[in-house]
Order: structure tokens, then sequence, then C-alpha cells
């Protein structure tokens, strides 16, 4: 008795002297813990921080306000009225001419150009379509606020070093000086970029945005999600209801496993090869990239709803058979009902992958510069990261925050898709 | 639920059915030029796509940036609406890819050259700016070199900064930040300077007459025990990194010099410094040859061709002061831009000449 007593004490003693050190491990084991989720959080907040610092100035474009004659001189010196003559007229004209007359100082051929290098090529093109759309205007004066070149955005936007020596800036010493002296008169203002998401592609960063890569990118995720979630489903319910347990199965299912975990590029070239060269699928068609991405997202998709639709308890299956239900019934009445929330949680987030891949599309000639937005899914097209990829390879300065600026598109698109998986599955989730 | 399924069953069914009845569809016609090729022409083939595209009513050309070789590929794999219509390339076409050519039935090609693009060596404006000859970029960057001593045999590379190989050079180590092997750049760079200062040395030249491969091996191989940075086929992640480490040197295309020319600066090379004066006159060394080439057989069969080919070719674009100069494109002599003219309005056959 004594013994066991005196036993039971050292116990208690040898347990009262760890349990500081157990405690320690534990604060320690708690303090790792959320040591590495705030080492993650700052790297997040880096990510977002740094992309979206260099970004955000890009949603707003240095625009010239110009008062521009619509000369019919140089419009259409026949007054032919005729659209094809109008459309070949030099329109970057009407604006340089309108220039020069808020800076009659200036003349020689070296000077003028200096001068006009203020305006972006872009501002011709917008008289273009202006006077296309209604030639009424002709002869008439307009005030009017014509893009800027992108050197002269650099500098209002403050990333241009003004006490460089003049030599190592890209802007003269006297078109800083012409520049002041027009934001002096309130000719020069920094308008909401709509021109970033709306147009396509273009060399001119002031014009570029990625409309048509939104629009490449919408193409395929649309043929996506319509060929791989209804297949998927297909599958996950054959082979959870249907099939027999037997060794090819288990085959079926191993690979589906590894065909998850396959790298991307290489359905790319599995892309290459079956749609392009054996089925002679244009290339840089959303079509192909869909049907890529498609072969990319399939085995996600298939593996959430197999375990979606495991999770559904079988009381349910067996409720719906005892009152005699068919097999059928008792699948497509109540087993993917419940299942539903989870694959549509699987198939965004298969989704959003999708959205941010750029390898495959590289092998199927999507890395492309293309201006006109796609009409149908089978015109050329690019997709949104990789515009993110070509112009972050441009020399123009300009560029770099465009890049930024589609990444933080990406993103938010990314974002909402994330939200819209997570909100179904809240909306919809039972749980037992 | 299963109306909707079967909804989608169906849908699935025909758009897999119409598969292979659209080909036809788009084998009939296509509207647009399909131009491949050189990431290195690239920004400039773009530039004039969109003038193109905007002041006509043709559509814009699709451009892709498949690089040279990847290009010279796809262009060759024979004629019609799948196959395009236009390669760009940052090197002459080689013999054994227009073999490859007339072998898929492209057997008239057109041949443009459009104008130079210098290579410039550049670091920080914040270092010292070097004054390099060729000799000293081959010593300092080729995996053998010949042994210091002076004796005519190859050891590997020892030097470890740019003052063992030349007093006169800055006394820091060296570290250069270049593109890798599947970047033409990096095959114009090998050829022009590292094989132009390879020559120098009259025993190696000796070897090219009697065993052509092993000169090249010589001359092309660059140093692998890390002093030579491979940093990728992105331009301006090199000019990013030379403003962190005034130390480095970075190895890129004149356009991203042009561009940058508040962060970094180019060193001289024999002599010469990389502006777009020196470049044009052929003084400074280490400049090439920008082409692209048509598929003759396209031109009357896809709209805007000629169009295109106009326009680039046109004065305003290529000229002197044209918009593609403004860019960094170095623009041709006046008797090489009159020889692109008529290429391009007589439509010239290319014929390599036989090696």
């Amino acid at each position: 008795m004594g013994n066991l007593s005196q036993s039971r004490a050292q116990t208690l003693e040898k347990v009262r002297a760890s349990l500081a050190l157990r405690y320690r491990k534990e604060r320690r084991f708690r303090f790792y813990g959320a040591a590495s989720v705030v080492f993650g959080l700052l790297l997040v907040i880096l990510l977002f921080g740094s992309i979206f610092g260099n970004g955000y100035t890009a949603f707003w474009q240095t625009q010239m306000q110009l008062d521009i004659y619509f000369d019919p001189q140089i419009i259409d010196p026949d007054n032919t009225g005729d659209p094809k003559i109008i459309g070949r007229a030099n329109f970057a004209k009407l604006a340089r001419h309108s220039l020069a007359e808020l800076f009659p100082e200036v003349s020689g051929r070296r000077d003028r150009r200096s001068l006009n290098a203020l305006l972006s090529s872009g501002a011709g093109f917008q008289l273009r379509k202006m006077i296309l759309n209604d030639p009424e205007l002709i002869g008439e004066t307009l005030r009017l606020w014509l893009p800027a070149d992108d050197e002269v955005d650099m500098l209002v936007k403050g990333y241009v070093d003004r006490t460089l020596p003049q030599g190592s800036r890209r802007l003269k010493d006297r078109q800083i000086e012409w520049i002041d002296e027009l934001a002096a008169q309130g000719r020069i203002e920094r308008q909401f970029n709509t021109a970033f998401f709306t147009s396509g592609d273009s060399r001119e960063p002031e014009l570029a945005g990625i409309g048509s890569a939104a629009k490449g990118s919408l193409f395929m995720l649309l043929i996506t999600l319509s060929l791989s979630f209804p297949l998927g489903v297909a599958v996950a319910v054959y082979l959870e209801e249907f099939a027999p347990k037997n060794r090819w199965s288990n085959i079926i299912e191993v690979n589906i496993n590894n065909l998850a975990a396959v790298p991307s590029i290489v359905y790319g070239l599995l892309g290459l090869a079956v749609f392009i060269n054996f089925f002679g699928l244009p290339r840089s068609a959303p079509l192909v990239g869909g049907l890529v991405l498609t072969l990319m997202t399939l085995p996600t998709i298939i593996i959430a709803a197999r375990a979606s639709i495991k999770s559904v308890p079988p009381s349910v299956r067996e409720a719906a058979l005892s009152i005699g239900a068919s097999r059928m019934q008792t699948i497509f009445h109540h087993v993917v009902p419940l299942a539903m929330p989870g694959m549509l949680t699987g198939a965004i987030i298969g989704m959003a992958r999708a959205l941010g891949e750029s390898a495959p599309l590289l092998m199927i000639g999507m890395i492309a510069f293309i201006v006109e937005m796609p009409s149908t899914p089978m015109d050329p097209a690019t997709a949104l990261p990789v515009q993110v990829y070509l112009w972050a390879d441009s020399p123009e300065r300009a560029f770099a925050e465009r890049t930024s600026a589609a990444i933080i598109v990406l993103l938010v698109f990314l974002l909402v898709m994330n939200g819209a998986a997570i909100w179904l599955r809240k909306k919809f989730e039972r749980r037992w | 639920m299963l109306r909707t399924l079967q909804i989608t069953a169906l849908l699935t069914f025909i758009m897999a059915i119409g598969m292979p009845g659209s080909p036809a569809q788009a084998r009939a016609a296509r509207d647009y030029i399909s131009i491949v090729g050189s990431s290195t022409v690239y920004p400039f083939a773009t530039v004039v796509a969109e003038q193109f595209g905007r002041t006509t009513d043709f559509k814009t050309p699709k451009i892709e940036s498949t690089g040279s070789g990847g290009g010279m590929k796809l262009f060759c794999a024979g004629v019609g609406v799948d196959h395009p219509d236009i390669a760009n390339s940052s090197r002459r076409i080689k013999p054994s890819e227009m073999s490859t050519c007339t072998a898929n039935g492209v057997t008239d090609i057109v041949e443009v050259k459009i104008g130079y693009d210098g290579i410039v060596l550049a670091n920080s404006v914040d270092a010292p700016r070097y004054e390099l000859g060729l000799r000293d970029i081959f010593l300092a960057l080729a995996k053998d070199v010949p042994a210091p001593d002076g004796t005519e045999q190859l050891v590997p590379n020892p030097y470890r900064k740019w003052s063992d190989i030349n007093p006169a050079l800055p006394d820091r180590t060296i570290e250069v930040l270049g593109p890798p092997p599947t970047s033409g750049t990096r095959d114009a760079f090998a050829e022009l300077a590292m094989e132009g200062g390879c020559k120098t040395f009259d025993w190696i030249r000796a070897i090219r007459k009697t065993d052509k491969n092993r000169y090249k091996g010589i001359c092309h191989g660059i140093r692998e025990d890390g002093r030579y940075v491979e940093a990728g086929e992105n331009d301006n992640l090199i000019v990013q990194k030379l403003r962190d480490n005034p130390d480095a040197l970075g190895i890129f295309g004149f356009s991203f010099l042009d561009q940058n020319a508040d962060v970094v600066q180019g060193s001289f090379v024999e002599g010469h410094a990389p502006t777009f004066d020196a470049i044009a006159a052929s003084e400074y060394p280490v400049s090439r040859p920008l082409y692209f080439y048509v598929k003759k057989a396209h031109v009357d069969a896809i709209p805007g061709i000629r169009g295109y080919l106009a326009e680039f070719t046109s004065d305003r674009a290529m000229g002197e002061d044209g918009y593609l100069s403004e860019r960094g494109l170095i623009p041709l002599s006046s008797s090489e831009y009159s020889e692109a003219v008529s290429a391009v309005s007589e439509l010239k056959t290319l014929r390599l000449a036989t090696h």
C-alpha cells in the first residue's frame, strides 16, 4: 500500500516536473504555427502590395485637351463623302496642327517632331473613328480629350526623374517644358482608362488593353466549363454508383489521380498533336485552348465530384430505394442534387486554375499579338495570363504598370471565382 | 435536374460532333495574315501590324512570338491557310530549313532584310563604364580559353576578375547575365562577340580550316561555372537585376538599352559605344541583321499581304526617321533599303548560294 502511494507520488512528481516542459513545448509549437501563418500572410501582402502599388496607376491615363478643326482640306479635299477616301486621310495631322497652334514659336522639322511626339498615335485613330461614325463633323471645331504619348503619361505619373541629365531621359528638356505649359493651361489631365478594359493589345502602352484577352479567356472558360463539368460529373456518378469494384476500376481511379498531377504543358503538347495537327483546328483559337484546358481540369472535377458523392450518406439512397425509386431516380433525384454544391465548388476551383494557366497555351499558338476582339471561339485570341506575359517582355517602360494592372484584373477574377465557390458551399452545404 | 443534365449532355455531344466539321470551315478562308517567328523582331513587326490594321480595312495580322527556329519550322510546314504566311527571323534562314521548306512544297520564298539590332553589354549607371575588346569578352566568357602562358593549348577558363584578363579593366569579379541557349540573341552574341574575339588567336583560327566543328565548339562555348548567369528570355528582368547589382554586366538587345538609359549604360566594344548611329554605321561590332520571309504562294491568296509588306517597307516605317527606328530598330543603309523595297515590290524569290 505504502509502496503504491509512494510510486504514485513519484509519478505525480515526475509529471509535475515535466509539465512545465510539456507546456513550453506546446507553446513553442503554437508559436511556430502562428509564425508560419504570419509569414505566409506577409508574403501575400507583399505580393499584393507590390502588384497593386505598381499597377493601380495604369487605371488612369493622361489625356491632352486639344481644339480640333476637322479640316475638309485634309479629310476629304474633293468633297466625295466616300468613307473609303475619308478613311485613308491623315487624321494624325489634324491633331498635330492643333498642337502646333498652341506652340506657334516651335519651328523647324526636328522641334516639331519632338512636339508631335507628345501625342499618342492613337489620337489619329480616335479622330478617324469619330469622322467615320459621323461624317457631319467635317468642317467643325471641337474641343476634345485625346490620349497623350506613354512618355508623357510616365512623366505626369511621376515615373520620370526630372533631375537626371537630358541624355539619360527619353523626354528632352524642351518637351518637359511644353508638357508643363500644357498642364498649366489645364489641358493635361488624368482620366479613367476605359480603353484598358475595352481595347485589344497594342504596341502603344497608352492604347493597349485587356479587352480581347479577357474575351479570349471568357470563351475558353465557357468551353471548358460546358465540356468538363457534365463529363466530369457523369464519370464521377458512373464510377461511384454503377461501376463494379474490380481491378479495372482501380486502374482507372489511379490513372485519374495521376492525370490530375500531370504538368499542364503536357496537355498543351497533346492539344497541339491531337486538335491542331490531327483534327486540323486553327492555331491560336480559344476553341482549342478550351479543349486543352478541359483535359486539364477534368481530373480535378472528377475527383471533387466523386468525393462529394461519397459524402452523401447511404441512408438517403436506402430511403429512396425502400420506397420504390429506381437507381436512376435515386441518383438523379437525391444523390446528385445533394452532392451538387461540392461538385460546383470543385468545378469553380478547376476553372480558376484554368483561367490562370498559360503554359499549355504556349504550344497551341496563343502567345500572340492580337488586336481584334475575337467574335467567335474560332477567331485568334489570347488569354489574360498570356497578355501579362507578353507585356512583361515589352521594352517600353509604361508596359510595366500595364502588366501589374492586368495582374490585378486577373487576381480580381480569381478572387471572385474562389469567393463564389465558398458562397455556394456555405449556401447549399448540408451537414449530416 | 434530369432534364438539365440531358440537355447539357446533348450539347456536349453536338459540340463533339461539330468539331471535325469545323476545320473545313476554317480551311475555306482566313481573312487575317498569320505571322510567326523571332521574339526580337516581334516588337517591330507588331508595330507595323497595328499601324496596318488601324489604317486599312484589313484585319490586324496575328503575330506569334515563337522564336526564329520555331517560327521557321511552322513556316516551312506547308502551303495553305493552315500555315503561316510570314516568318520573322533574327538570323538568316539556314540551308537545312530551306530544304525542309522545299520538301514541304514551300518553294518560293521572298527574303526581306528589315534592319539591324545591336546586342549590348550593359551595366548599372552607378558603376564605371567598361571598355571591352572582343578578345576580352571571349576570354571572360568562354568555357575553355588559350592558356594564359601563351602556349597553344586550351585550359578551363581560369579568369575570376576582369582585371585578370586585361589590367585596364576594373578590378571586379566577372558576372554576366545573359539569355539562355534557346535564344536568338544568344546565338548572335556567340557568333559576333565570342567568335569575333576567338579568332583573334591565330592558332584557333587555323583550326577552322581543319576541323570546323571543333572551332565552333571552342569559340561558341560559354562557361558554365556560374560566372555567366542564364537570366531567361525576359530582357526587362535583366535590366532590373543590373540596377540592383552594380557589379554585373548584362547582355540584351539595343531597344532595351534605349528605353532604360536612366538605369543602365552600354559598354564600349572595340572603342565604340552602342549608340544608334554607331550601330547604323556598322562601327559597333556586335550587331546583326533582322529579316522576315514571305511565302509567295500566299501573297494573293490571303487578303492584305501586299499591303502589309508595303507598310513594312515604307519610308515612314523602315526609313531613317520611321516609326520603327523610334522603337530601336537600326535602319538599313540606303542601298540596302532600296534592295528591300524592290524585293517586296517584285517579290524576288530567295535563292541561297549552295554551300
